[in-house]
């Protein structure tokens, strides 16, 4: 179940060079939404709309929140889209994190892949911890809304210039060898998913990672947004849309 | 609705005459949450091959200026799959279903047929024009003398079924595949497939399809596909649904004026998921507006200067 509409802006701001927090006001995808879903939007000009993931979700106040990157002109026309002004979004999109309560969970970000972090995150509250990796100290985004969640915080930068100096896969075994959670959840670059599902499958640990891949129609119509997969030892072509962005890591094929 | 916009092409009455494009709107299944199926004249459903396929790998989409290339290469579940699992649920929706159908030989296009002739779907298009897959596809829609003998071979498979031929634009001669088309026993032509094309990023230097080139299809082919449509309208004797970048009720009209009995709506899908409700709302809206009893009249009434 999804809806498409005309939502207004509520806020707007850069959270960091080139990335853009948003808030919408939208009740109706607000309460339908559930964290490691995503939306489609459609920028002014441009034939295709661009997927982004949703960041938060606030079904009291009908909210939601995106936070993007500008990769093209496509990203750079939604984020010139103000507060008190419409955004055209498909939403919500996509099978998202498996959450049960009480469980203990390790959410893996990094970079752009951080914001997704944010919702399962908030629903693990203290069972939460969040491993954060970045290209450098300005690129670092929201380590305060993570901590004012409950989730214990652990930042990493590629050049040392904020938190632990390495990749963010570095801190994650440590963890998964001294206290090992029940889940990991993941997204950001492809290396790091990989890395990230090799540590699970060797600490035995379930684990899921969000993709991405261009689509057209975000909704499992057109079939472009093929990603390969293994189940029950087969080979399939799934599709990021429909069948993700969160998979198994177990049945994602990282070759 | 009215009955102003109730078409027939080649015995089949649709209740309007909006169709969702094969390959963009799988068997529906995705939309219903939006609007009920049974708004839409007919549905063409995504191709359909003797045998499960994976497609092509990823990328298969690349955004263009006013459109998109795919390369998506026929992915879907086999005709044995479409027929006990998608077209049970099809035929629940009240609206008419086209089986697209696809196949690497003249004998495998025929089989398929053979397959769907027995079972409930309204029309049959053959896909002579798919640019993404190695063998048949394209092949068939590119020769007259290969067009011909895969139409005849599919005609002679179905007792039952009205035959469409989904033609490729990709030629020098529309009119003359359409022609051949036409003489190997078709009831009715569908065109534009996508127009091949290619993207590169200057970055990477690597093209951005995975299969280096893929179909081009949205706003941006519209002039073409009416072209196409109107030198076929005037080259043959049998109906035409239109398509090729169509996304606004303006567009679906332009298209019958060019000589087209119905449309099918692809990519504008992809823009907007209610284009084809608002392309039927716009017809009818023009239909009352103009005075128009019934929106075949306008077929092919363009005034060629």
């Amino acid at each position: 179940m999804y809806k498409q509409g005309k939502y207004i802006v509520l806020s707007k701001r850069a959270a960091a060079k080139g990335i853009f927090d948003m808030l919408i006001d939208c009740p109706e995808i607000a309460a339908l939404a559930q964290p490691g879903q995503f939306v489609q939007a459609a920028a002014d000009g441009y034939f295709l709309r661009r997927p982004i993931s949703i960041c938060d979700i606030d079904k009291q106040r009908g909210t939601i929140r995106l936070v993007f990157e500008v990769r093209g002109k496509g990203t750079q026309k939604l984020s010139e889209i103000n507060a008190g002004q419409p955004i055209d979004i498909i939403a919500p999109l996509g099978k998202g994190f498996t959450f049960e309560e009480g469980k203990r969970a390790v959410c893996v970000g990094g970079g752009i892949g951080t914001p997704p972090m944010l919702s399962i995150a908030k629903l693990c509250g203290k069972n939460a911890r969040v491993i954060s990796g970045f290209r450098n100290a300005s690129a670092v985004i929201l380590q305060e809304d993570f901590a004012a969640a409950g989730c214990e915080t652990l930042l990493c930068t590629d050049d040392g210039s904020a938190g632990l100096h390495g990749f963010v896969t570095q801190p994650l075994e440590e963890m998964l060898k001294t206290d090992k959670p029940d889940i990991i959840y993941a997204c950001g670059p492809m290396p790091m998913l990989k890395g990230t599902a090799l540590l699970a499958q060797q600490y035995g640990v379930y684990c899921e990672v969000s993709l991405e891949q261009r689509m057209a129609c975000g909704v499992g119509a057109c079939l472009v947004c093929a990603c390969k997969t293994v189940k029950n030892g087969e080979q399939i072509l799934s599709h990021v849309c429909k069948d993700g962005p969160v998979f198994n890591s177990g049945e994602v094929d990282f070759s | 609705m009215s009955d102003r916009l109730k078409v027939n092409v080649c015995g089949v009455d649709f209740k309007n005459p909006v169709i969702p494009a094969s390959g963009t709107y799988g068997y529906g299944r995705e939309y219903e949450c939006l609007y009920p199926l049974s708004m839409l004249g007919g549905i063409s459903v995504k191709g359909t091959t003797l045998n499960p396929r994976q497609g092509n790998p990823a990328p298969r989409v690349a955004e263009t200026p006013s459109g998109m290339l795919n390369s998506v290469g026929l992915q879907n579940g086999g005709a044995k799959k479409f027929l006990e699992y998608e077209l049970p649920n099809l035929l629940t929706k009240d609206t008419r279903i086209i089986a697209n159908i696809a196949g690497a030989t003249a004998e495998e296009c025929a089989e398929i047929a053979a397959m769907l002739d027995d079972s409930a779907v309204d029309m049959i298009e053959l896909n002579i024009s798919c640019p993404n897959v190695k063998q048949g596809g394209a092949a068939f829609g590119t020769s007259c003398e290969a067009a011909e003998a895969v139409t005849a071979a599919v005609r002679k498979s179905l007792r039952r079924k009205p035959l469409m031929v989904k033609l490729s634009p990709n030629v020098t001669s529309i009119t003359d595949i359409a022609k051949a088309v036409e003489a190997a026993g078709a009831d009715a032509l569908s065109l534009i497939n996508t127009l091949l094309g290619m993207r590169i990023d200057i970055k990477t230097r690597r093209p951005i399809l995975k299969n280096n080139v893929g179909g081009l299809s949205g706003p941006a082919v519209l002039p073409v596909a009416v072209r196409m449509v109107w030198q076929v309208h005037n080259a043959v004797s049998i109906p035409i649904m239109g398509m090729g970048g169509i996304s606004t009720w303006e567009d679906a009209v332009e298209m019958m004026l060019a000589g087209a009995s119905a449309v099918q709506v692809g990519a504008a899908v992809f823009a907007d998921p209610y284009a084809p409700i608002k392309i039927i709302e716009g017809m009818e809206k023009y239909c009352a507006d103009n005075g128009i009893d019934n929106i075949s009249q306008i077929v092919g009434c363009v005034e060629p200067w």
